[in-house]
């Protein structure tokens, strides 16, 4: 039988991480998640407050862990360290990025120019990362910062390598409503997994026609069927932001006149009143 | 869970075994000290209670949106031991069926060794029994796991000093490395390999009661505090 003491020596195990010996102290649980925990911590050395976040299953190695180190990006949140804890748990220290959670940053009511600005920095940062043969297969708001100076930060890189079980399996992880069909069954995924993921994130604040048909078009349930990179779909926001017809968006005919009138607005007002006066002046000389 | 859930009788016998073995401990202690029964009443009420269970697929109406598995199976069990206290029913034993051997003889020395604490909150006892129960099969599987891998001592380790039954005899690393033939260096990495080890294995097994992902997020939540 498990004892009472034993049963919270064992209980204490999984509550907090064995910090003893390490750098760093806990300060406070800054957020948790499927894949561990993120703590607010200090690094003593550098007396400087940095996200602990210490992970519950093997879901990083050293190697993953390199990688994410050289992932040098001002969109990708920097990790300064990683390594074992007495306890056995893994953990990486990355730079405390102080602002607002994504999903609590567009509940503030921003407009959408505003919000797909920001879209667009996340694109660029996952893009990056792609260009790195990273995926992060865990894109969603609550994972995305809005920092004091507005910088754009895409956090929790924690399971962007290739998560396996013990036994060498693939891991399902991510969150489901923004996890692709081919990651929800487990199946080996790519970066067009993360393409997904961002077609969900804009889903979520698509207010327009053109907007839903690029968040529709990026998280088809066939890979194929998606933007093949990230750069494709941020061109399309581009070009609806510039006023032009995306490639998502079939448009009808009284859709493509409103929007040729609103990229024109000025030039159509100037031809216009050319048109006016000339037909007033004619009108005049009649008289 | 949800082997429970489909139609394959061995996958739903599997998934029924595996749930009696992390709840039948719990479930006898509980009736034990919340109804007032006797060892032999709450022997026959657990047996019982998994029988009628598995006969009338309770656990099929858990809805892991609306509740813990355990406050579920709790309410059900209640409501069981008072249904059949009311009829003053005879428990029918057995009925065809054979639950897998419970050993109800050492949850009642469990008891007898816990006794002098007094239980005035029972969703938190029930709670501290299951993990007693989780622990306890995840230690099982350790002890096995590393058996099987000739690394009898690196479950010593873990043995001695984490499952150390009173604080005052725990015995220090320097302790632990004469008494095993380690230096202490070797009975700090033993040890946390051991826990690393161990953690994995509760998760496990904590995985294997869950119905879904989103019920074993909750649970390891709750684990962690």
């Amino acid at each position: 039988m498990i004892s009472e003491p034993a049963l919270d020596r064992l209980s204490a195990m999984f509550r907090g991480p064995d910090v003893a010996g390490t750098r760093y102290e806990l300060i406070s649980v800054l957020g948790r998640g499927g894949m561990g925990t993120v703590y607010l911590a200090r690094d003593t050395v550098l007396d400087r407050e940095v996200a602990l976040k210490v992970v519950e299953r093997p879901w990083l190695d050293a190697n993953e862990a390199r990688t994410l180190a050289r992932l040098e990006h001002p969109g990708i949140v920097p990790v300064h360290d990683f390594g074992e804890l007495p306890d056995g748990r893994l953990f990486y220290a990355m730079k405390r990025v102080r602002g607002d959670r994504l999903d609590r940053w567009l509940a503030s009511g921003r407009d959408l120019a505003d919000r797909l600005g920001v879209f667009l920095r996340v694109c660029d940062a996952v893009a990056f990362a792609h260009a790195h043969q990273v995926v992060h297969r865990d894109l969603k708001p609550e994972n995305v910062m809005v920092g004091e100076f507005g910088e754009v930060l895409v956090l929790d890189w924690g399971i962007a390598g290739h998560p396996q079980n013990a036994d060498g399996q693939q891991q399902i992880a991510g969150t489901p409503d923004y996890m692709a069909p081919e990651q929800a069954r487990g199946e080996t995924v790519d970066h067009r997994a993360d393409i997904f993921a961002l077609g969900a994130m804009l889903e979520s604040f698509a207010e327009t026609a053109p907007v839903l048909a690029i968040a529709r078009k990026a998280r088809s349930d066939v890979p194929e069927a998606r933007y093949q990179d990230v750069q494709a779909m941020a061109a399309d926001i581009n070009r609806f932001l510039a006023g032009r017809a995306v490639r998502a968006h079939r448009e009808r005919l009284v859709d493509r006149l409103a929007r040729f009138g609103r990229r024109y607005r000025l030039p159509i007002l100037l031809v216009l009143t050319y048109l006016m006066v000339r037909v007033l002046l004619l009108w005049f000389l009649r008289l | 869970m949800v082997a429970m859930r489909s139609a394959g009788a061995d996958d739903r016998r599997a998934a029924f075994d595996a749930l009696v073995g992390a709840y039948w401990k719990p479930v006898f202690k509980y009736v034990r000290l919340k109804w007032h029964a006797s060892p032999e009443d709450a022997a026959d009420l657990t047996q019982g209670f998994f029988l009628r269970a598995f006969e009338k697929d309770f656990f099929s109406g858990f809805d892991p949106s609306r509740a813990r598995f355990r406050t579920y199976l709790r309410t059900c069990l209640d409501g069981f031991v008072a249904n059949t206290r009311k009829a003053d029913a005879r428990l029918k034993r057995g009925g065809g069926v054979t639950l897998i051997p419970i050993d109800f003889s050492e949850a009642e020395r469990e008891l007898r060794y816990q006794a002098g604490s007094l239980v005035d909150d029972f969703d938190a006892y029930f709670h501290r029994e299951w993990l007693r129960s989780l622990f306890a099969s995840a230690a099982g599987r350790l002890r096995a796991a590393f058996t099987e891998r000739g690394r009898a001592d690196r479950f010593a380790v873990f043995e001695q000093y984490d499952l150390a039954p009173d604080d005052g005899e725990r015995p220090t690393y320097a302790e632990l490395a004469r008494r095993l033939g380690l230096s202490p260096t070797e009975v700090t990495n033993e040890l946390a390999a051991a826990r690393r080890e161990f953690r994995r294995l509760v998760l496990e097994t904590l995985r294997e009661q869950c119905a879904t992902d989103e019920e074993f997020e909750a649970e390891s939540q709750a684990l962690t505090g």
